[in-house]
């Protein structure tokens, strides 16, 4: 583990030396702050929802942006053999790199508890979905932190990580909304491989275990896949 | 201390590395030497477990490279080709990381990084950023990071790639000082800089060892062999290779390109006695002009092209 928090410490820092960092999470802030506020004050109420029903879209392409350099970037200027040569197991170098860009994700959120921070001001905010968004907002980072990580380990490529990262998370997100074409045999299935599917649960103030599991297995099928990614590759 | 059996590696089906074997003693510096593409650095890459092998075995003080990765990587530090850092760290910070990741103490760090700093002239570069300094620079942080943990190996590839005749000798000097106390394996394609640093040369072509010896066994295993050059004002080929082409010792003759009124030629000779008596009695007897008349050992120069001529 020690390795691991030395690669944390490392691509943490690395993110906010390079100007990427301060324009993803303007970019993310702007998005959020337009959508969200465009439409709060004509529905007059005080909740989250629908800063929530957002940000599984908006994530889709974020995170794949903060993800993409994490590997191919490595791989492309030739650091990855440093990396690799040092003393640290292809887990350190996964899970470090993963921890760092969830801490990014975690840092981008921090700025729109401001939003709840507010609204309770103006109104009787119900804590319990807030709380529960949140925590919902984490496990998507993580899950999707786990598959920008998976697309940056399979090229060399930032640009090719970030469209295969993005493909994926938009088809995870935008996935029940499509059943309406499919039969009903398979919807219940489908449906629950939608990730928009469990995270608006999170954001209605529902902890259930199906969704908690349905984000960690999405995580650590990613972050398995990568470590063997990054082991066959050699 | 480190054991190489049959090393084999497949690009696809490109065979960059064939059966090589190789035992490396504590304390030597061993050069690695071939031309560009022969397979030194894929060698060095397996070495240090960033590559796996298609088949063979590396083993490092007993430790398998399959099963002990984590710790061969501990005792190798290695200076990977051209050096990539970190373009966005600063120098300092990313020998910080290195010596963190190596699970040195807070203390030891600094003192060891200041002691890194002199040694590799660090000073002025040690609070930019990678991507600012000089190629020659970036070699010697290369170099810092590799002698960091204070390994008992270093791994090189290519240690003096880019860098200007200066630069070049300053880093001899740090090798050849290491190599008194480390085992230093370094792979090069440039000869004097083996013959000059290493104890020791293997010399690769096409993937495979074609020779391996200290660099005086390898000048002696050439026999003594060595060539002498001549010179003469316009004369006929045919006449000087009939008169010359006889004397006992001297194994070819072969014209080398010249201008107009010369005629330049290379006699390949070898054993005991000296042929350049015998052939200035010739030059002499037949009147020649004599504008060059010189003998050249045979250097690693030479067995190195030998043995690494594409057929």
């Amino acid at each position: 583990m020690h390795g691991a928090w030395q690669v944390f410490h490392k691509d943490f820092k690395v993110f906010f030396v390079s100007p990427i960092a301060y324009i993803v999470i303007s970019i993310f802030l702007v998005l959020c702050g337009w959508f969200f506020f465009s439409t709060f004050f004509l529905f007059g109420q005080a909740e989250l929802r629908n800063f929530f029903s957002l940000l599984p879209l908006l994530f889709s392409f974020v995170i794949p942006a903060v993800t993409m350099r994490l590997f191919a970037e490595e791989r492309n200027t030739g650091s990855y053999e440093l990396l690799l040569t040092l003393p640290l197991s292809g887990w350190d170098v996964v899970l470090g790199k993963f921890l760092s860009a969830l801490a990014f994700v975690a840092m981008m959120l921090l700025p729109t508890l401001l939003y709840a921070v507010c609204i309770s001001r103006v109104g009787d905010l119900d804590w319990g979905p807030v709380v529960g968004g949140y925590l919902g907002a984490l496990l998507l980072g993580a899950a999707f932190s786990g598959i920008g990580l998976l697309a940056s380990s399979l090229t060399r490529n930032q640009i090719v990580a970030f469209i295969i990262g993005m493909a994926v998370c938009f088809t995870l997100t935008l996935l029940d909304k499509m059943l309406f074409f499919l039969p009903k045999s398979i919807l219940g299935v489908l449906q629950f491989l939608g990730a928009d599917f469990h995270f608006q649960n999170f954001a209605r103030g529902v902890l259930d275990s199906r969704d908690l599991l349905y984000f960690l297995s999405v995580w650590f099928l990613a972050i398995v896949a990568t470590h063997r990614v990054i082991q066959e590759k050699r | 201390m480190i054991a190489i059996q049959n090393l084999t590696k497949y690009y696809g089906r490109v065979c960059a590395v064939d059966r090589i074997s190789l035992q490396i003693r504590k304390g030597e510096i061993v050069g690695l030497l071939g031309p560009n593409g022969a397979g030194k650095s894929s060698t060095l890459r397996m070495l240090t477990c960033f590559l796996l092998p298609s088949e063979g075995s590396i083993k490092v003080k007993g430790f398998d490279i399959h099963d002990h990765a984590l710790e061969i990587k501990r005792l190798i530090g290695y200076l990977p080709e051209s050096a990539p850092l970190y373009q966005d760290m600063l120098v300092y910070d990313y020998l910080q990381f290195v010596a963190r990741v190596r699970g040195l103490g807070a203390a030891r760090r600094e003192e060891r990084i200041r002691e890194l700093c002199v040694r590799c002239g660090l000073r002025e570069v040690m609070h930019k950023s990678v991507h600012e300094i000089s190629r020659g620079y970036k070699q010697r942080v290369g170099l810092a990071h590799a002698m960091l943990g204070d390994p008992e190996i270093l791994v090189l590839d290519e240690p003096t790639a880019g860098l200007d005749p200066n630069q070049i000798v300053e880093i001899r000097d740090i090798i050849r000082e290491i190599g008194k106390e480390k085992t230093v394996i370094l792979s090069t394609h440039i000869l004097s800089e083996a013959e000059a640093t290493c104890d020791r040369v293997v010399i690769i072509h096409n993937g495979a060892i074609v020779a391996d010896g200290g660099t005086q066994e390898l000048k002696q295993e050439a026999g003594g062999a060595y060539e002498i050059h001549l010179s003469l004002q316009s004369t006929d080929f045919h006449a000087v290779k009939s008169a010359l082409g006889s004397v006992p010792g001297v194994r070819e003759l072969l014209r080398k390109e010249a201008g107009p009124s010369t005629l330049d030629i290379r006699l390949s000779c070898g054993g005991e006695r000296d042929v350049r008596p015998a052939v200035y009695q010739i030059v002499k007897q037949q009147g020649w002009g004599l504008l060059e008349f010189r003998r050249e050992s045979r250097t690693l120069e030479h067995i190195f092209r030998e043995l690494t001529k594409e057929n």
